[in-house]
């Protein structure tokens, strides 16, 4: 069943590194479930006779030719970032205090 | 760094029966990168191969490589994998940043390969076989730089610096099913598997296959169950194992670590370790995630791969000669004796004889060269044969100058030393080291007179028939001449003057 419950929703919050405070879980779980159960109506109508689908396309194998394309210069690459160090991008410490 | 209680090895399997699963990370040597048009070569100056697509930016769209799929195919095959009708990527779902876009494409349950195998020769001549799970593709993750730290790690750095030019590299990750039963071979197995693997993706020509720069990677996992159980235990998963020694030497690592927590009555815990090639041992890595947290959901910006089976039989026609059935045949065109092959492929030269052969050098001297002396000069520095600094283009090279008499064996191995310690080729440590045998007839005919008069009783001995003598007298020329003279060159000299 569709029910999504308080920590769960507080799990995924960490997966997705979204701080969320007490009272937005309080208030957004209940809100996620109604969500669910409303999307898990579509089982209503499924059945065996009709796949699972995730692209709404029907085409498959659509490839590219092995074949260099120009990208951007490392100049142009480094100009969109906050910092950057060493012609590398420099992000902030990556082991929190453990 | 922590310092791990280990049983012995010997005691660990009193007490328990090692698992193992081995994941080999394969880079592809496609000219472009997975899904965007990058080069995905080695070694450019940092962000230099880099586009929208493989820096995540918003709004660009990935497109499949269609020679990475092709090469992805052909692992599958050889390694005796049903090939899927249909599959899809997935986005595994994490945030660090060596993937920009906080996801990598994979694939997650519908690999391209699946249920195959891989037949393994031991040292023994035994063979192994070891049932493949699955060859999936995905994508490399960018390069990063911890600053600040004591040693260049992540723990304690500051921040860290990233390089994307290996992000989005073609990647076929192969997975063996759990390895059981292997016991006290466990070690040997997984070294010998790792190893005839990279020599299948070398005759599949997809990849460079160099463990030292990172184009083939071993995860090793392991687990412990009480003998006899045929359980599996927790495991762990050692990642960072860049050597073939490596492989062999983490599984030994881990069992005997395992085994100690385990016979402590404490429970492993669940984690990646890291594999530290310079002390040999493993520390504690992250948590590893379960898969519900990586969020893995189906790619919606790439459609389904459908390879047609005219493909795939196309593909079939393409497969090279297996490893082990070119061994068998070089083996008969060599001449070699089952234990000089065994040999050869025990200390990791195969691949460096054929090319030494390839190169023009006899066989057996392919062979001499790589296993008496470079052999020896991995094993003494504890390197890879293969990373010695020395090809089988330079070993032909200095056969070829032995051939020619410009050489003896003795001044062939000081230009090892010369190749080792990174002096040029073979040509240019002789001309710098003065290496090259004098065959200047008046310099050797002094050296000879020289002998003969500082050894009069032997130059009488000679004299008087007995031509076995004419070993110390050649002895004594080489000295004078430190090596650098043909003894063949100097023993018909002396015979010629003294009778």
């Amino acid at each position: 069943m569709p029910e999504i419950s308080r920590d769960e929703v507080a799990h995924l919050a960490d997966l997705a590194r979204i701080d969320l405070s007490d009272a937005e879980l309080d208030q957004i779980a209940p809100q996620l479930s109604v969500i669910l159960e409303s999307i898990a109506s579509i089982n209503e109508v499924a059945s065996d006779d009709i796949p699972p689908t995730s692209h709404a396309l029907p085409l498959t194998n659509v490839f590219r030719d092995d074949v260099v394309v120009p990208g951007l210069t490392a100049e142009q690459a480094l100009a969109m970032a906050p910092e950057s160090e060493q012609q590398r991008f420099s992000v902030p410490r990556i082991l929190g205090e453990e | 760094m922590s310092t791990d209680t280990l049983l012995s090895f010997e005691e660990s399997l009193e007490k328990f029966d090692p698992a193992m699963g081995l994941e080999v990370h394969v880079e592809l040597n496609t000219n472009t990168k997975m899904f965007c048009g990058c080069p995905a070569v080695f070694g450019g100056e940092p962000n230099t191969q880099v586009c929208p697509t493989c820096l995540g930016l918003p709004g660009a769209m990935p497109a499949v490589n269609a020679k990475a799929v092709e090469s992805a195919m052909r692992i599958g095959l050889a390694l005796n994998c049903e090939i899927a009708e249909w599959c899809r990527f997935a986005r595994k779902n994490y945030f660090y940043p060596d993937m920009p876009k906080n996801f990598q494409t994979s694939q997650y349950d519908e690999p391209i390969a699946f249920e195959g195998y891989l037949d393994v020769e031991l040292e023994s001549g035994e063979i192994v076989r070891i049932d493949i799970e699955r060859a999936h593709m995905e994508e490399d993750t960018g390069k990063s730089l911890h600053v600040g730290g004591a040693t260049g790690r992540i723990h304690g750095a500051d921040h860290s610096l990233v390089d994307y030019n290996r992000a989005g590299i073609p990647l076929i990750e192969i997975v063996t099913k759990p390895i059981m039963g292997s016991r006290e071979k466990a070690p040997e197995i997984a070294k010998a598997y790792v190893a005839q693997l990279r020599e299948l993706i070398v005759a599949l020509g997809v990849s460079d296959a160099r463990m030292d720069q990172g184009s083939i990677r071993a995860d090793v996992n392991l687990s412990l169950a009480p003998i006899g159980t045929g359980e599996l235990g927790t495991r762990t998963e050692t990642k960072n194992v860049n050597s073939l020694r490596s492989v062999e030497r983490a599984v030994r690592y881990e069992m005997q670590r395992h085994a100690a927590i385990l016979s402590a009555g404490d429970a492993i815990l669940q984690e990646t370790r890291h594999w530290h090639e310079d002390t040999g041992i493993t520390t504690s890595g992250r948590p590893k995630s379960d898969a519900d947290d990586y969020r893995y959901f189906p790619e919606p910006d790439l459609v389904p791969v459908a390879p047609s089976r005219e493909w795939v039989e196309e593909l079939k026609g393409t497969l090279p000669e297996l490893p082990r059935e070119k061994r068998a045949r070089l083996q008969k065109d060599w001449g070699f004796s089952d234990l000089e092959m065994r040999d050869t492929i025990g200390a990791g030269a195969f691949g460096l004889v054929e090319e030494t052969i390839a190169a023009g050098a006899a066989p057996q001297a392919a062979r001499k060269w790589w296993l008496s002396e470079l052999a020896r000069r991995a094993n003494d520095t504890g390197t890879d044969i293969a990373e010695l600094g020395v090809t089988p283009a330079d070993v032909a090279a200095v056969q070829a100058l032995v051939d020619a008499g410009s050489l003896n064996d003795k001044l062939a191995r000081q230009v090892f030393d010369g190749l080792v310690a990174g002096e040029g080729t073979p040509e240019e440590i002789v001309a710098a080291r003065g290496l090259a045998i004098v065959s200047d007839e008046g310099a050797l005919g002094s050296a000879v007179d020289k002998a003969i008069a500082e050894n009069p009783d032997v130059a009488e001995k000679i004299r008087d028939g007995k031509v076995a003598a004419a070993g110390a007298l050649i002895g004594a020329v080489m000295k004078e001449m430190r090596g650098q003279a043909d003894a063949g060159r100097v023993r018909e000299l002396i015979l010629e003057k003294l009778t």
